[in-house]
């Protein structure tokens, strides 16, 4: 017994009410409280992050110093420096940028590969299921790192492959998020009617299954994006990962397992960076959630 | 509010035969065994309290049926989950009354209402599937509300078989062992009546419990019911859209709107004179093998209403063909006209235009 | 009134030599001998629909009542290709659709269409008003700017504004409309319509029948109206249909049927609907029928009712009554209008006998001419 159906029911909404639903999906975002946070955080990191890319940062991330190895954070250096004298601070905007880059791209790779599996296996059941059901059970056997460790040993590292090795690893969660609720809404009403009104079958997938599915994927996009970030920075923290002297968070915290004892700076700031980045990121696929549901659009 | 009630409304069976089919016992009558006074039920939306129920007032006695109609929006589970006490969360009783042979309900704890609920109000609902528990055998969803309700294993064993007898179930000592998907969708629903009925409550609530049903089971259903009713002295209160439903099973019927009792009628003078606007429209739109075939016909028209933005005065008034300058001013409190209490300004003989017109297939403005 | 609504549209695909030749005695559907069986893991072979004929003419309504597991949204289904017989076939306006390829296929979803149940189920929730209706318009190269939108809008009694919302924020009848509409976008000349109104409160029922009687009347639409509630059915319809476990065991004329039903199964039907009158002498639908449906999967041998038919013979138990036309006669003296068939043994002998009696078998299966609605197979096997 939920009390919704009542409030459903009732009528009427006044007529023109497109102003308040017209609304883009970041400004519903932006209402929700945990979307908001997660979208201004995010949106730091990603402006640190291309100022990180750009050059636009107080010293050179690689350039080393090695008069002022190990400094605690100064006016100078703000997050300090390393066992190399090289900016902390340049290095985590740097690092930002590399992780989001490689992060980004395993992502994208993942999300479309994987719901394009996941829907059609979702939707065409039968032996298309069977198939692509049985693959992402293979995938899934593999410890993560493990599949990505051997991805990137195939093909060699550089911040591409690591994504594609990222890639490799999440697409069989993306084709598993949007495999469950393609299989309801496959059965729904509504996409029958479309099968009645003779609308083609791709349109069918793209207009009315693809939006329907779309919640969950869109916020597993967030969450994967987060993951990515650790599991970029594990493979680097590897040695498989970006190759030194580029700067990525993962590397840093590496790099800085020596030094931890008496610079306490040189794991603080990149750790934290990926923590920070992993809650934002978090936070904005939670806004996204209450976002993406079309029955919380203002109804009068 | 609770002023609005109608203190000499007539008992069951003063005059006419019960309008069920296994009417033929007579029944126990006497004092109501439930009243309801100006209940109020609330809801907490995102825009403040959403009220749900605005002051409704029921009685059912000893062997008596009262149907409770009325439209989704119209409150009538809300008021069967309000005097079951199982509101959902971020729903509230926010005022009025339950009494239980006296004894007010709202104001109990919940783990005092809880041994009310199942041992005096027993509670049947629409869909015998997913009120049953899939993976539990019969026998065990009949004893467990007994074994709650502090009934020793063997006792509660032997009542179990009983009750599933008196339902109609046949052999309930193989039904015992049973899981729900074995049984067919009347089964279910007789099980869960069984369930209902075990401790001897005083008081049976029925949300819509044969809606899912075939007609032809439906009606063994209902046929079921009344006996029991009869058998057990029951107070039955039947929740219900279907007024096919109505004429069947209920002595009294409370027509809900917008979270009041809009009528409360003895059943066969609801049906040959009803005394509110809305309950006329509603009968009148029927197909009736009367009305001429494939000819249009009557309709209520206009919007359902919105709970969140009542009007004022009569929440009908804005579809009542019937509405004056008062009816938007004054909302009509529910008054005893004889056979019948109504919430509306004008009695039936006042009423000057055509109960409902046959208008046009477009919606009311 | 059709002829005045083609001049009014775009240019037609034409849809078949028949329909081009106006063959005006080619039924709007015509359904021979139509088998569906679904394999249920469990369960065994579900049999759905077994063996089922029915025709319905140009302009008229058919209604089909009966029980869930009777197979009426089975035969809907099939009358709109979501799914294929087993065997027989189904021709819509003379051309089959049950093995229709792609194109054909595009081009008969423009004859029939179908109203679902439960509207709101039926329109997806993240499409607004106005696009749904456009994009049905858009699939079929049909003109579809706001303003054929608001047309089609007004002529379910919306009002054109309500293309802005989305299906949530409308009434359970504005949603009802709204699916009426879509199924009216493509211009069909039959209208399928599955529990049109079992899911809306009872007010807005009369609203949504005022609502296709006006576009019968409008738009000479042929229906199919499958309902549960024989009321709403007897209302409406011009012929009905009694289905009862995948088989049809009665059709004729609506108050025929309605009224004087012959079928053990259909007068129990008739006993059990709850007509809204306590007056009605209770013990009269006391006559009703024991038991409940029997599995599908597992039908009963002979007459599908005989379990829990209160005439059943021997005869019943082994030999499967075939849907044959009986003599009727009302009460007052008069014929109704159209074939009334009726598949059961015992009513059928008690009519020979009757038959022999009188001396008159001749007369006795004397019909008017033209019925409406026939069933094609003369004996069932």
């Amino acid at each position: 017994m939920s009390i919704q159906p009542l409030v459903t029911e009732a009528e009427p909404v006044p007529a023109s009410a497109p102003a308040a639903t017209r609304s883009r999906l970041l400004a519903r975002v932006w209402r929700d409280r945990n979307g908001r946070v997660g979208l201004i955080v995010t949106g730091f990191l990603v402006l640190v992050a291309v100022l990180g890319a750009v050059g636009a940062v107080p010293h050179d991330p690689i350039a080393q110093h090695p008069d002022d190895r190990l400094q605690g954070p100064s006016a100078t250096y703000w997050f300090g420096t390393d066992q190399f004298g090289r900016d902390i601070a340049a290095r985590v905007a740097v690092g930002i940028w590399t992780s989001l880059r490689v992060a980004v791209l395993s992502v994208a790779i993942a999300t479309v590969i994987g719901s394009l599996l996941g829907i059609c296996a979702g939707f065409f059941r039968g032996w298309v299921d069977q198939v692509v059901s049985r693959f992402v059970d293979i995938l899934f056997a593999f410890p993560a790192i493990l599949l990505a460790l051997a991805v990137v040993t195939a093909l060699g590292t550089g911040w591409q492959n690591t994504a594609i090795a990222i890639a490799v690893v999440y697409t069989p969660i993306f084709a598993r998020v949007s495999r469950g609720p393609t299989l309801s809404v496959g059965n729904a009403e509504y996409i029958k009617a479309q099968r009645v009104l003779g609308t083609p079958l791709p349109r069918v997938m793209l207009r009315h299954v693809l939006p329907n599915v779309s919640a969950p994927i869109v916020v597993q996009v967030t969450l994967a994006l987060s993951w990515a970030i650790l599991t970029e920075s594990s493979l680097s923290f590897l040695g498989l990962g970006t190759q030194p002297p580029a700067a990525s968070l993962g590397l840093m915290v590496s790099d800085a397992r020596s030094t931890v004892a008496n610079a306490w700076w040189t794991l603080t700031f990149p750790a934290l960076a990926i923590v920070v980045a992993v809650i934002a990121l978090n936070l904005l696929g939670d806004g996204l959630r209450s976002a993406l549901d079309p029955r919380r659009e203002s109804r009068s | 509010m609770t002023d609005k009630l109608t203190k000499a409304r007539t008992g069951p069976h003063e005059n006419g035969a019960p309008m069920s089919d296994t009417g033929a016992a007579p029944r126990p009558t006497g004092d109501p065994v439930l009243t309801v006074r100006g209940l109020r039920t609330a809801v907490r939306t995102a825009s403040g309290p959403l009220e749900i129920l605005r002051g409704v007032d029921l009685d059912v006695a000893r062997g008596e049926t009262v149907a409770v109609v009325g439209e989704s929006g119209s409150g009538k589970s809300f008021t069967a989950l309000s005097i079951a006490g199982l509101l959902p969360a971020g729903a509230d009783v926010t005022g009025g009354s339950v009494l239980l042979e006296g004894r007010d309900l709202v104001p109990l704890p919940e783990d005092e209402r809880r041994k009310v609920r199942g041992a005096e109000i027993g509670m049947v609902y629409q869909d015998p599937m997913t009120s049953l528990n899939p993976v539990m055998r019969i026998g065990k969803q009949v004893t467990e509300g007994l074994r709650a309700h502090g009934w020793s294993k063997e006792d509660a064993h032997e009542r179990a078989l009983e009750v599933l007898g008196e339902v109609g179930l046949p052999s309930p000592r193989a039904l015992m062992r049973q899981y729900p998907h074995q049984l067919s969708g009347g089964m279910r629903q007789r099980v869960l009546i069984a369930c209902a009925l075990a401790p001897r409550p005083k008081v049976l609530i029925a949300d819509e419990p044969t809606t899912a049903l075939d007609v032809t089971i439906q009606q063994q259903i209902l046929g079921t019911v009344a006996r029991l009713r009869d058998e057990y002295g029951l107070a039955v209160v039947w929740i219900t859209h279907d007024l096919g439903v109505v004429a069947r099973i209920a002595d009294r019927v409370a027509v809900m709107y917008a979270g009041r009792v809009a009528e409360l009628s003895r059943t066969r003078s609801l049906f040959t004179e009803p005394q509110h606007p809305y309950s006329s429209g509603l009968l009148r739109s029927l197909p009736t093998p009367e009305h001429p075939h494939q000819a249009l016909l009557p309709q209520i028209g206009g919007a359902p209403i919105l709970l969140s933005d009542l009007p004022p005065g009569c929440p009908f008034a804005a579809r009542c063909p019937q509405r004056a300058d008062r009816c938007t001013r004054e909302e009509p409190p529910l008054v005893n006209r004889g056979s019948a209490s109504a919430a509306c300004w004008f009695p039936p003989h006042e009423w000057k235009n055509t109960p409902m017109e046959v208008t046009s297939h477009a919606q009311g403005a | 009134m059709r002829k005045v609504r083609k001049t009014a549209e775009a240019p037609q695909v034409s849809r078949s030599a028949a329909d081009a030749a106006g063959a005006a005695d080619t039924p709007a559907i015509d359904v021979r001998g139509v088998v569906r069986h679904y394999r249920s893991p469990g369960r065994g072979v579900v049999h759905a629909l077994d063996d089922v004929s029915v025709r319905v003419e140009r302009g008229r309504v058919l209604g089909i009542v009966g029980e869930s597991g009777c197979g009426k949204s089975t035969l809907a289904r099939l009358l709109t290709r979501l799914e294929r017989p087993d065997d027989g076939t189904v021709e819509v306006l003379g051309t089959r659709i049950d093995n229709a390829k792609r194109g054909p296929l595009r081009r008969m979803r423009r004859t029939i269409q179908l109203v679902f149940q439960d509207p709101y189920a039926s329109l997806d929730p993240r499409q607004r008003v106005g696009a749904a209706l456009a994009e049905v318009l858009d699939v079929h190269g049909l003109p579809s700017g706001p303003d054929r939108v608001g047309e089609l809008l007004e002529q379910v009694g919306l009002v054109a504004a309500l293309a802005e919302r989305y299906p949530h924020q409308l009434s359970g009848g504005q949603r009802q409309r709204l699916g009426i509409a879509r199924a009216l976008a493509v211009r069909p000349d039959v209208l399928v319509l599955d529990e049109p109104v079992s899911a809306l409160d009872v007010s807005v029922r009369a609203e949504i029948m005022n609502l296709l009687v006006h576009l019968r009347e409008e738009l000479g639409l042929t229906f199919v109206f499958i309902s549960h509630d024989l009321g709403m059915v007897r209302h409406f319809a011009d012929e009905i249909a009694v289905m009862y476990l995948g088989k049809i065991v009665e059709i004729g004329p609506w108050d025929a049927v309605s009224d004087e039903p012959l079928h053990p199964y259909t007068r129990a039907l008739q006993a059990a609907v709850l007509i809204p009158d306590p007056t009605r002498d209770a013990a009269v639908a006391e006559t009703g029928v024991t038991g409940e449906v029997p599995d599908a999967a597992a039908p009963p041998t002979g007459c599908r009712f005989h379990p829990r038919c209160p005439l059943a013979e021997d005869v019943c138990r082994t030999e499967e009554p075939a849907l044959l036309p009986v003599p009727v006669f009302r009460k007052d003296g008069t014929q109704p209008s159209g074939e009334h068939r009726l598949a059961c043994h015992v009513v059928r002998r008690r009519f020979a006998e009757t038959a022999e009696a009188a001396q008159s078998p001749a007369q006795a299966t004397a019909h008017t001419a033209a019925p409406a609605v026939r069933v094609g197979k003369e004996t069932g096997e």
